[in-house]
């Protein structure tokens, strides 16, 4: 095994996605099969919420999905940025779109959730709202993404875009909380508490707690998958316009 | 940068268009509300101070596609960027040529207007003084987003899709420094809030939006 860097060759990361894929996307489909499976079908209902705290299985992976995509794109501008692989700037553009879904699923479950349990479909409250403005900043991303012509300057001006709108995304994350007080819970799954088990009041109960993990471990293999297909379908795009360009020249 | 200063003033002013259109748009927009929401005064009073934030950000809004945009057509910027000063001032500069000619006057009708939303009492000092504190660095984003989007033909709609998310923060603490001017609470807190957001905003996005400028003149 050389370095990561390798991979920066876009003919060996297409051949090494091409090889990965199926597995991951098999990882992807077993995993939220059997995750939602018994998270919908063997878990008793809550004492209190009833059969709705199953929409968790669905909620709680798509918005942590949600997070992380942006700090993927975070990452994958900076190494385009500073080292110039293309593969990394084609990488960041095909997690984009995937993330932009994965807030509005995150949306559209918790307000499915919050009509029962809160009594509204939507509450300004600082979690749903600086949610809201991450979708804004997905969009404004991807419409750079189609504005611009030249692929360079685009990958470059949204890696720009990616670095602001990265600080913006925390500032305005803080200042929503300082806005309004909310009805969302705190964090309850990647507490420290939580998985240690100390029997705090907001805790996940076990038994929801191990398909929820499964559901987790689906959801990230999914986003694997479908940002390794994304991005050799760039590479692909990237090299067919070449060959066109080459032949219009011939 | 005190010629570029000045040279951007004049041009705003006597090149017609966005020297009065904002302030116009702020006072048509103000107009309206009432209409949407009925002229009870006790209806308007609660919501006057977010309103004139909220118009004051949209006009600012309004005229920031030709801060760069008539620049980079006719060449100027290509000279600006091959200038002793660095780009980083250039921006700057544009920024303030813009606050200058939208922000300030902005903040100077917002009182009057205030009046035609039945906006209380104590909240004239602070909606101005909030206004003041945060326009600049509305102008600030909004230059970064020219320098984003100065490339492309029809940019002005995607400018707004990109600049209005990065407006939220200064939103908030300037729209609530008025607010709670108007209802008569303390204030101190997102004023200073407010005050940090534009030192920061000055301080740093100079650098981005210079960075993109490179790009996008290379």
């Amino acid at each position: 095994m050389g370095s990561i860097w390798e991979y920066a060759n876009p003919v060996k990361f297409s051949r090494t996605v091409s090889a990965v894929l199926p597995y991951v996307a098999a990882a992807a489909l077993g995993c939220l099969a059997v995750g939602l499976v018994w998270g919908f079908f063997f878990t008793p209902d809550d004492y209190r919420q009833g059969a709705t705290v199953k929409i968790i299985y669905l909620h709680v992976p798509a918005a942590m999905i949600a997070i992380n995509a942006w700090l993927m794109m975070l990452a994958a501008s900076l190494i385009w940025l500073i080292r110039r692989h293309h593969v990394s700037a084609l990488a960041a553009r095909a997690a984009a779109p995937v993330g932009l879904v994965m807030t509005l699923i995150a949306l559209a479950t918790g307000a499915i959730w919050g009509q029962p349990m809160w009594g509204t479909w939507w509450a300004w409250d600082p979690r749903l709202t600086s949610f809201l403005i991450l979708t804004l900043f997905y969009l404004g991303y991807i419409a750079l993404w189609e504005a611009l012509e030249d692929p360079d300057t685009a990958a470059d001006l949204t890696s720009v875009l990616c670095l602001v709108g990265s600080v913006f995304a925390i500032l305005s994350r803080y200042a929503v909380n300082f806005w309004n007080q909310g009805l969302h819970q705190g964090a309850s799954v990647m507490r420290v508490e939580a998985v240690t088990g100390a029997d705090t009041e907001e805790k996940v109960s076990n038994v929801f707690f191990a398909p929820l993990m499964v559901c987790m471990a689906g959801f990230v293999f999914l986003f694997l998958a479908l940002v390794l297909l994304r991005t050799r379908t760039e590479i692909h795009r990237r090299r067919l316009k070449a060959i066109e360009a080459r032949e219009r020249m011939a | 940068m005190i010629a570029l200063l000045l040279r951007d003033l004049k041009l705003a002013v006597r090149a017609g268009g966005g020297f009065g259109l904002a302030l116009a748009f702020f006072l048509i927009v103000v107009v309206l509300v009432p209409f949407a929401v009925g002229p009870n005064t006790s209806r308007l009073a609660p919501i006057a101070a977010g309103v004139l934030w909220i118009g004051a950000l949209l006009a600012c809004l309004l005229s920031l596609d030709r801060m760069l945009a008539l620049d980079h057509e006719d060449g100027t910027l290509d000279l600006l960027a091959t200038a002793p000063i660095p780009l980083e001032g250039v921006v700057l500069v544009k920024a303030c040529a813009h606050w200058l000619t939208t922000g300030l006057p902005l903040t100077l009708v917002a009182a009057p207007l205030g009046v035609l939303l039945n906006l209380p009492q104590p909240g004239y000092g602070w909606l101005v003084l909030s206004l003041a504190c945060g326009t600049p660095a509305l102008s600030m984003i909004g230059a970064f987003g020219a320098a984003l989007t100065v490339g492309l033909k029809r940019g002005g709609l995607l400018l707004s899709l990109l600049v209005l998310p990065l407006y939220v923060p200064t939103l908030i603490f300037g729209a609530e420094v008025a607010r709670r001017g108007a209802e008569g609470l303390e204030t101190q807190v997102p004023l200073l809030l407010s005050c940090a957001i534009t030192l920061g905003v000055l301080a740093a996005m100079p650098f981005a939006a210079a960075a993109a400028l490179r790009i996008n003149l290379r």
